[in-house]
């Protein structure tokens, strides 16, 4: 009933389609075959350029083993385990307090520090880390301001503080909706026999959010292992740097070819690793029919809830915001005047847009597909989504530019390519909360529409795209927040002469002209809002139903 | 279900649209240079001749590998590199045409590939920026190579992963031999030499007191200079003969495959011209390579910057095993 709250979804869809099927079994009937195709539109090409990856890899054996069985590589690998493993743990920690706070206790305000502290979703990673290197430093922003140097932050706790920022918005979000979904009256039948606040935490909470904090370490984990704008302006070396180095710096591509495949099969041991430590208990619960009574904070505590809030908000998206701020207006008073990029702009909206659109059309049929019509093909069809959206964009793009250059010439450098790509990368996040729509759709209706001359095509266009549209304008509308944020695939596969407003804040970021960066990243991130409002943060959905 | 079919061709229409296009009067070029830099400079030529031009912007090398996987049918008119070797990996294979000598005579031989395959527009000499309020010049190595020793430990910025270090470390492999450049490189890396994306970021880290030194391309820190004349960076130029103090030019040559020559020609002749050289000089601070247009002021001649005996088209043979060389040092 909440398809709303989309980002939940796309967790779900991590492990769920092989048994969620059968629930709304109807009689085996085939699919027709546009269907499939509609399905595989957007999906096919994608993984076909990645499994063309792996072919090239193992044709150069040699350099195949160079590469991978050096001591350099074993460091690379620890070191992105190391900040994937600190940057979840502190995600998952922030995200769940903050969820706990915010729909359990009687802070005052919640709707309001809700939508604050989800509002770092809106900041690309590579924006905070941008602003957070730059305010330190001897002469950083916080020594002029203030007087007192603080040390710059870079390397790994840069880059862990950074993707901590960027990502326990996504696990609040997730925590924050299934914690609505819990019935209270186990925790409160627990505290009434005598539990502290802690042990009902523990013992109570916790368990019963094991799914949702499942999967929100994944998102987490999975985010962080592909995340390559922060950590290269950390200075980080973790495998998405040292891809991008090897892929620009060198003649020869087989090196950057071989370090993605070892990223993506790390990410597949990541996925796998989440699937197995799922717990196999269930808890039931009816859906609860009243508000939870609220965990009374005494003065100390309310004061550490909001300092804690404060703190993460402040330096997820106040500091960021302001940051930029100043520089726009440093620039426009210097009379440079505030630098806006009109092809920029037009880009991204017009990359985001078609992205939006395509990753909706091509999940109606997925899921048609995977509720309407389920078998082991239309599971992995829906499994493949999900892997698709888990893997690193650099090295999803790495193989599509390897492909087109090879097989498709006509598409090559189109846009054409870069817009299926985004919609292949994204399509997870639309099929979520559109299956979660088409569950809760009867079947009898379709059939009703059938059975009155309706063809199988009409019947989809008229009675169950509109019954789903709610479902897949949320995830469109997450999609296009997504695509306006993606680096590496826009800088890999963009047509020659296009450009977005996050490849201008990257190029500017890189070359340290942050000032120049600041216009672009304050455009970019009003563009964001909006729709990001829509899908998730409505106050009325997370705190008060 | 026709509905559909005509669907699918629409986009294989539009598809086909969005890729073939290029008339005449427009060419395709692929920068290593940065938007920033060059941009204003193109739109000048679009002004002047009327011809329209697309640019691809992206790293040299990154670039050069997509031209050599794109081949015969390279959509790009044009290759404009920052770097001497990446021009040469497409003279190597065959790929560039030949200019003719009114062009590559214009600028001095040294300059230009040894075949005319390209030619060279800018030059940048390799230095050392350093903080002028913490750093006194005269305690400066005589070359990069002082640069390992443990009193420069942590203060010396490097970009190991960027296009003008990697041609810098190819020209130490052809200059003092590859086991040299890598005992050179371990012995940063031993130093943990701070590292960075690009020559930029080490510029504003020096003036930002978080580092001392740093091996750069010597127009970074004008630009700097001229944007705030409070900035506490120097450039120091080696006054001996050293990798570390070789003037590279930044290069264009015309793809082979370019159905455009005659128009890409102009853009070549554009560069050489006095618009651009000036343009160079005033707004880049890079040197101009045509005799005439003098450099900034703040910049020794060019001539009395001492330069290793290598031969720039020679560096693309050894540009891999540049980058080879610093995996192999752990510098990424």
């Amino acid at each position: 009933m909440n398809d709303k709250t989309s980002i939940v979804d796309v967790g779900v869809v991590a492990g769920t389609p092989a048994e969620a099927p059968g629930r709304v079994r109807t009689q085996i009937k085939k699919a027709p075959w546009w269907l499939w195709a509609g399905a595989l539109a957007v999906l096919a090409p994608v993984s076909i350029a990645i499994g063309t990856l792996f072919l090239r890899a193992f044709g150069a054996s040699s350099t195949v083993l160079d590469t991978l069985f050096t001591t350099r590589t074993l460091r690379l690998t620890g070191r992105s385990f190391l900040l994937t493993a600190l940057v979840t743990v502190s995600a998952v920690t922030i995200g769940v307090a903050g969820a706990w706070i915010l729909t359990r206790t009687d802070l005052r305000l919640k709707a309001v520090w809700a939508i604050a502290f989800a509002l770092p979703l809106v900041i690309p990673s590579y924006v905070i880390a941008m602003t957070l290197i730059s305010s330190g430093g001897p002469r950083g922003l916080f020594a002029d301001l203030i007087g007192v140097p603080l040390p710059r932050v870079t390397g790994l706790v840069g880059a862990w503080i950074t993707l901590t920022l960027s990502t326990y918005p996504y696990v609040f979000l997730i925590t924050s909706a299934a914690m609505h979904r819990t019935d209270p009256s186990l925790e409160e039948a627990a505290r009434s026999l005598g539990s502290t606040p802690t042990r009902v935490f523990r013992t109570i909470v916790v368990p019963q959010l094991r799914p949702a904090m499942g999967a929100g370490a994944l998102l987490v984990a999975l985010y962080t292992l592909s995340d390559f704008g922060s950590v290269s302006l950390m200075r980080l070396d973790v495998f998405t740097r040292v891809i991008y180095a090897q892929y620009s710096g060198r003649i020869d591509r087989t090196p950057a070819i071989v370090l993605s495949i070892v990223l993506m099969l790390i990410a597949g041991v990541i996925i796998w690793g989440e699937q197995r430590t799922r717990g196999k208990g269930a808890y039931f619960s009816q859906k609860p029919t009243r508000p939870p009574s609220v965990y009374r904070l005494s003065a100390l505590k309310r004061l550490g809830a909001i300092a804690f809030l404060v703190l993460a908000v402040g330096l997820g998206a106040a500091l960021p915001i302001l940051v930029l701020s100043g520089w726009a207006l440093q620039s426009v008073s210097a009379g440079e005047g505030f630098f806006v990029s009109w092809p920029a702009v037009q880009g991204s909206l017009t990359g985001a847009t078609l992205a939006a659109i395509v990753a909706m059309a091509a999940a109606v049929p997925i899921v048609v597909l995977g509720v309407r019509y389920t078998s082991r093909k239309t599971v992995w069809l829906e499994r493949s989504a999900f892997f698709v959206f888990s893997l690193p964009h650099l090295t999803i793009a790495i193989a599509v530019v390897a492909f087109t250059v090879k097989y498709a010439r006509p598409v090559y450098q189109s846009l054409l390519v870069l817009v299926v790509v985004y919609a292949a990368i994204f399509l997870a996040q639309v099929t979520g909360p559109a299956r979660a729509s088409l569950l809760q759709v009867n079947p009898a209706l379709e059939e009703a529409s059938r059975s009155l001359g309706k063809g199988t095509f009409a019947t989809l266009m008229s009675v169950t795209v509109p019954m789903i549209s709610k479902g897949l304008l949320a995830g469109g509308a997450l999609v296009f927040v997504t695509t306006l944020k993606e680096l590496p695939a826009t800088l890999l596969l963009s047509p020659t002469g296009f450009t977005t407003l996050a490849v201008r804040i990257w190029a500017a970021a890189d070359e340290a002209l942050y000032a120049r960066a600041a216009s672009s990243a304050l455009i970019l991130i009003a563009v964001s809002v909006l729709p990001v409002y829509y899908l998730s943060i409505k106050p009325k959905d997370v705190v008060d139903r | 279900m026709q509905r559909l079919s005509i669907l699918v061709l629409l986009i294989a229409l539009v598809a086909t649209a969005c890729s073939t296009g290029g008339s005449n009067d427009s060419l395709t070029v692929y920068s290593g240079r940065s938007e920033d830099l060059v941009q204003p400079l193109i739109d000048r030529f679009v002004e002047e001749t009327g011809i329209k031009v697309t640019v691809r912007y992206a790293g040299s090398a990154d670039l050069a590998a997509t031209i050599l996987e794109e081949g015969d049918s390279s959509p790009a008119d044009l290759f404009f590199a920052q770097d001497p070797a990446s021009l040469g990996t497409i003279a190597l294979a065959g790929l560039f045409s030949e200019l003719p000598s009114s062009i590559t005579d214009m600028v001095p031989a040294r300059f230009s590939d040894t075949d005319n395959r390209w030619v060279g527009t800018s030059g940048r000499a390799r230095v050392v920026v350093y903080d002028g309020s913490k750093v006194d010049p005269s305690d400066l190595p005589r070359t990069e190579d002082g640069f390992t020793d443990p009193r420069w430990a942590g203060r010396t910025g490097i970009a190991p992963t960027n296009g003008s270090f990697l041609a810098f470390v190819a020209a130490k492999i052809l200059s003092d031999g590859q086991d040299a450049t890598l005992v050179w490189l371990q012995g940063m890396a031993a130093n943990s030499s701070p590292t960075y994306s690009k020559n930029s970021p080490i510029v504003a880290a020096v003036n930002a007191g978080e580092i001392e030194t740093g091996l750069v391309n010597h127009y970074y820190l004008l630009r700097a200079l001229a944007q705030n004349p409070d900035e506490v960076g120097r450039n120091h130029f080696f006054t001996v003969p050293t990798a570390g103090s070789l003037v590279m030019p930044a290069g264009v040559g015309i793809l082979r495959s370019s159905g455009n020559q005659e128009a890409a020609q102009k853009f070549v002749e554009f560069m050489l011209g006095d618009i651009a050289q000036t343009y160079f000089a005033e707004e880049t601070f890079e040197y101009p390579l045509v005799p005439g247009v003098p450099a900034n002021e703040l910049l020794p001649p060019i001539d009395t910057i001492p330069t290793p005996d290598i031969d720039l088209s020679d560096l693309a043979t050894v540009l891999d095993l540049a980058t080879d060389l610093v995996a192999e040092a752990g510098l990424i």
